[in-house]
């Protein structure tokens, strides 16, 4: 009886559209001013089922306690300034004070009923997002009593985006009620199966009782949902892979210009990558101070000043100490070793062994979902940044005549020096381009892992494995051999656990080696022959 | 063999000062002008150890012109082959009493013995394998990497690699050496107790003892045939080939021999400092043993003896007294040594010290050492 009432109202009412609404929601305001709460929980669904636009508004304020009635049973509700409109039509209506209205109280049932028709009523929010959001609520609550509103929301919808959610809310309740047809749980079904997901899955997984086609369906829906969850969590793994190796592409290859074109092994490479991520905390404090307005952009003032810093103490280190190691790279491999616990000791003393708090800034925080993968805007960013630097660096070797020089340095020393060049300038740049890019590289690790003066020690080592896993003084190299470390990495860290999956590279580095010994990408030729 | 006056020096020297302290510190009482305190005892027990490891780095570094950045991994196999005996000699007596197993595995819950820890409570097994680990794992090693003449600064990156990787792996619970912690509160060592200053004192003599028989040792080794065809192989490798010699072959001995000769310290280290742990693995210990040697004179062989000491004497005395200072003072060290004494400090002395001829100053002609970007 208590259904059919509003329907038949509705039913009698269709005659004079105009005026169905207003009868509608009328006979739903009077059961919630009836004073009895079984009948103002009914009044409150059927309230929220009109469509009338007033709807929402005076659910709220029966939520809030703003709700009030005159003797005549005739619902008003008071405005933040104290003021009273009425309720049905929104008119103001001057003259009334609290004294002579009756509060509408809610009970605890009510206001369960009220917080569930608010968020149904926001499926007719005019933000498209609240939409989609309240959709998505009602796909995850299959609330079976919810579907006269849904068909009521998918019959006035526009957005395609929020229809599809829509109708995949309307398919999950459709299977969890008891009165759709065979053809219409079967659809759902389909509808589900297309929506793929965690969630789809758990939802289908959880039904019982199907016919025994629908069932059927849903067992061949689960498993090709699997079969896609599976496929994106491998592609999740290469984006992380990805990530991974773009960070070790950063780290290796200013390592790759120094190795491979003055055959120096630096190894305080990693110190240069810690230098880089200190300049990025000093430029992040002063430009606090400085120019707070100015404050997102601080990476863009960073990474230059890390790549000058850098590129400094790089040609200072190769004036004063590798050049008079030239042809001993054993020596030079213990000395630089020696300089890197210096320049290590010298941070800690300077800002304190503690991890130094490296802000991202705001346009590099948050992810964003691309079918099944997670892709985290600051990961993102670096990955970009390190194919930047890669094309910079190719650029640069390949097109400027300092990079015409290098390159004549490294295939013929003697040669180029011949030919004018001089060679300990060249040899001073180099450094200072290699170390440079190694402190643009520090820039980029501030932003995912801690600023502290051991930080370059954690990357140094993958660094050389990258080096010569890829062949050494070979950008391409380099680069194919970060991306292909940094996958097979990210494979077998859920097989094997993060360590297990750490050693597994190194052995297999290891062992690469005895088949490839100069890496992927030899150079060939009497050039290689050392 | 005949030894020379140097290595009479080297050996008289280095037994007669541990039996001297020992001496002195088991004959007087602590107030006694001349007494020397257990605990520069055990110190000294430590850098005869380092002294090993630095012998090992010497033989092939020196020697065979392999720069070693793993040698520290064969000092804490053996350290750990010792620690699994002290671990089941200490027996019931452990914090849980339980006779079989050891403190940490009933901590984390083991049940049995791994397989792995069988026979480590016989003292002749434990020190047969001390030998046996670290040999076949430079065998298998060394096999692979100078089989495919993997040379130069690639070999130091992979043995630095292969550090790294058993530092990563000692330091998982579930590889059931003990995990970050390591082992730890050893009781005795074939029934002596290791707080007993007499226990301190004859394992620091007998630390001594074994770093003049590896010294003789690797003298024996660099001074017979098979060191000059050694030392060939260091200078040009590929004329030595050419030659009908076969480098990898040589350089393979030279370095199983140097990781058991690294064991050996690592074995006489462990109930000296009373623990082990994965940190021991740590890439920078071995670079730091290489420092030694660089600074004693490579390619010496008394150098390392003595870089060892002087070394870890002075990093004893700025820990304590400016341990800011310490790394910066190392790390000078290693920059000072490389340019300007790149014979160490043997070559301060007459050349005649050498006991071989010269290697080079570089260690491939300066036309060959680049690589080179094509």
């Amino acid at each position: 009886m208590r259904r059919i009432l509003p329907l038949f109202l509705v039913a009698l009412l269709a005659l004079v559209p105009l005026l169905a609404r207003a009868a509608d929601s009328s006979a739903a305001l009077a059961m919630i001013a009836s004073g009895n709460y079984d009948q103002m929980r009914e009044g409150i669904a059927d309230l929220a089922a009109s469509g009338d636009p007033r709807a929402a508004a005076i659910i709220e304020s029966l939520k809030n306690s703003t709700l009030f009635m005159n003797d005549d049973n005739v619902l008003f509700i008071q405005k933040a300034s104290g003021g009273f409109v009425n309720a049905a039509t929104g008119a103001p209506a001057p003259g009334l004070s609290a004294d002579s209205l009756t509060q509408v109280f809610a009970d605890l049932r009510a206001q369960a009923v009220i917080s569930k028709v608010l968020g149904q009523l926001q499926l007719f929010a005019p933000d498209a997002a609240t939409r989609m959001n309240a959709a998505e609520a009602l796909l995850q609550s299959h609330d079976v009593a919810a579907l006269p509103i849904l068909a009521k929301a998918l019959a006035k919808e526009t957005v395609p985006a929020v229809r599809t959610v829509l109708q995949q809310a309307q398919a999950a309740a459709l299977l969890f009620s008891t009165s759709a047809t065979e053809q219409q749980r079967l659809e759902s079904v389909a509808i589900l199966r297309a929506r793929g997901g965690l969630d789809s899955r758990a939802l289908l997984a959880s039904l019982t009782g199907q016919p025994p086609r629908v069932a059927a369906a849903i067992t061949a829906a689960v498993e090709s949902i699997d079969h896609s969850l599976e496929l994106w969590g491998i592609l999740q793994n290469v984006y992380y892979g990805l990530s991974l190796g773009s960070v070790l592409l950063l780290a290796a290859a200013g390592l790759a210009i120094t190795f491979g074109v003055m055959g120096v092994i630096n190894m305080a490479h990693g110190e240069m990558v810690m230098l880089g991520a200190y300049t990025t905390y000093v430029v992040q404090q002063v430009m606090h101070q400085v120019a707070p307005a100015w404050y997102q952009a601080n990476l863009l003032f960073a990474v230059p000043l890390a790549f000058l810093v850098t590129a400094l103490v790089g040609i200072a280190i190769e004036r004063s100490m590798i050049r008079w190691l030239y042809g001993r790279p054993l020596e030079t491999l213990l000395a630089t070793w020696g300089l890197s616990l210096i320049l290590q000791q010298a941070v800690r003393s300077i800002f304190s062994a503690e991890n130094k708090d490296v802000d991202t800034p705001i346009w590099m925080s948050g992810d964003f979902h691309l079918g099944g993968l997670t892709i985290t805007l600051n990961r993102l960013y670096i990955i970009g940044f390190a194919v930047v630097v890669l094309i910079a660096l190719m650029a640069a070797l390949r097109y400027t005549s300092l990079g015409l020089r290098m390159r004549a340095v490294t295939q013929n020393r003697m040669m180029a020096a011949a030919m004018g060049i001089r060679t300990p300038w060249i040899d001073a740049l180099t450094f200072g381009l290699g170390s440079g890019v190694a402190g643009i590289a520090g820039v980029a690790l501030s932003q995912i892992d801690n600023v502290s003066p051991d930080l370059g020690q954690h990357y140094i080592i993958d660094s050389f494995m990258v080096v010569v896993f890829g062949g050494v003084g070979n950008l391409w190299g380099t680069a194919v051999g970060a991306l292909t470390l940094g996958v097979i990495n990210k494979f077998l860290e859920p097989i094997s656990g993060a360590v297990l999956g750490k050693i597994a590279v190194l052995v297999m580095v290891i062992l690469f080696i005895q088949r490839r010994p100069r890496g992927m990408f030899p150079l060939k030729g009497r050039a290689a022959e050392a | 063999m005949r030894l020379d006056r140097t290595s009479w020096i080297t050996v008289a020297v280095v037994l007669g000062s541990a039996v001297l302290m020992a001496g002195l510190n088991l004959a007087t009482g602590p107030s006694a002008a001349a007494h020397v305190p257990t605990y520069v005892i055990g110190l000294y027990g430590k850098y005869l150890c380092y002294a090993m490891l630095a012998l090992a780095v010497d033989l092939i570094w020196g020697f065979a012109g392999i720069l070693t950045l793993g040698q520290a991994a064969f000092f804490a196999l053996g350290g750990y082959a010792m620690g699994m005996y002290l671990m089941r000699e200490i027996g019931a007596r452990g914090v849980y009493g339980n006779p079989i197993l050891p403190d940490f595995m009933v901590f984390m819950g083991w049940h049995q013995l791994p397989w792995y820890w069988y026979g480590f409570d016989w003292f002749g097994f434990a020190m047969v394998m001390m030998l046996v680990v670290p040999a076949l794992l430079a065998l298998v090693f060394g096999y692979l990497a100078f089989r495919s003449r993997v040379t130069g600064v690639y070999l130091s990156i992979i043995t630095q690699a292969l550090t790294y990787a058993l530092m990563l792996a000692f330091f998982r619970n579930d590889m059931g050496f003990g995990g970050n912690n390591g082992m730890t509160d050893f009781k005795d060592i074939l029934g002596f107790p290791l707080r007993a200053p007499s226990t301190g004192c004859a394992l620091m003599v007998l630390s001594a003892l074994f770093v003049c028989l590896e010294y003789l040792l690797a003298r024996y080794v660099v001074t017979s045939r098979f060191g000059k065809v050694l030392i060939a192989v260091r200078d040009t490798e590929s004329r030595t080939r050419f030659l009908g010699y076969r480098p990898e072959t040589y350089k393979l001995v030279v370095f199983v021999l140097a990781a058991m000769m690294a064991a050996v310290g690592g074995a006489l280290y462990v109930p000296q400092v009373g623990i082990i742990n994965p940190s021991e693995f740590a890439p920078s210990n071995s670079i730091e043993a290489v420092i030694w040697v660089a600074v004693g004179g490579r390619g010496t062989l008394v150098g390392a003896i003595l870089g060892a000491i002087l070394v870890n004497l002075g990093k004893s005395w700025f820990t304590s007294a400016l341990p800011e200072v310490w790394l910066f003072a190392l790390g000078g060290l290693f920059i000072f040594v490389t340019l300007f004494l790149p014979k160490g400090l043997m070559g301060l002395f007459a050349p005649r010290v050498r006991i071989v001829p010269d290697a080079p100053p570089a260690d491939v002609p300066v036309g060959e050492a680049r690589e080179v970007v094509g």
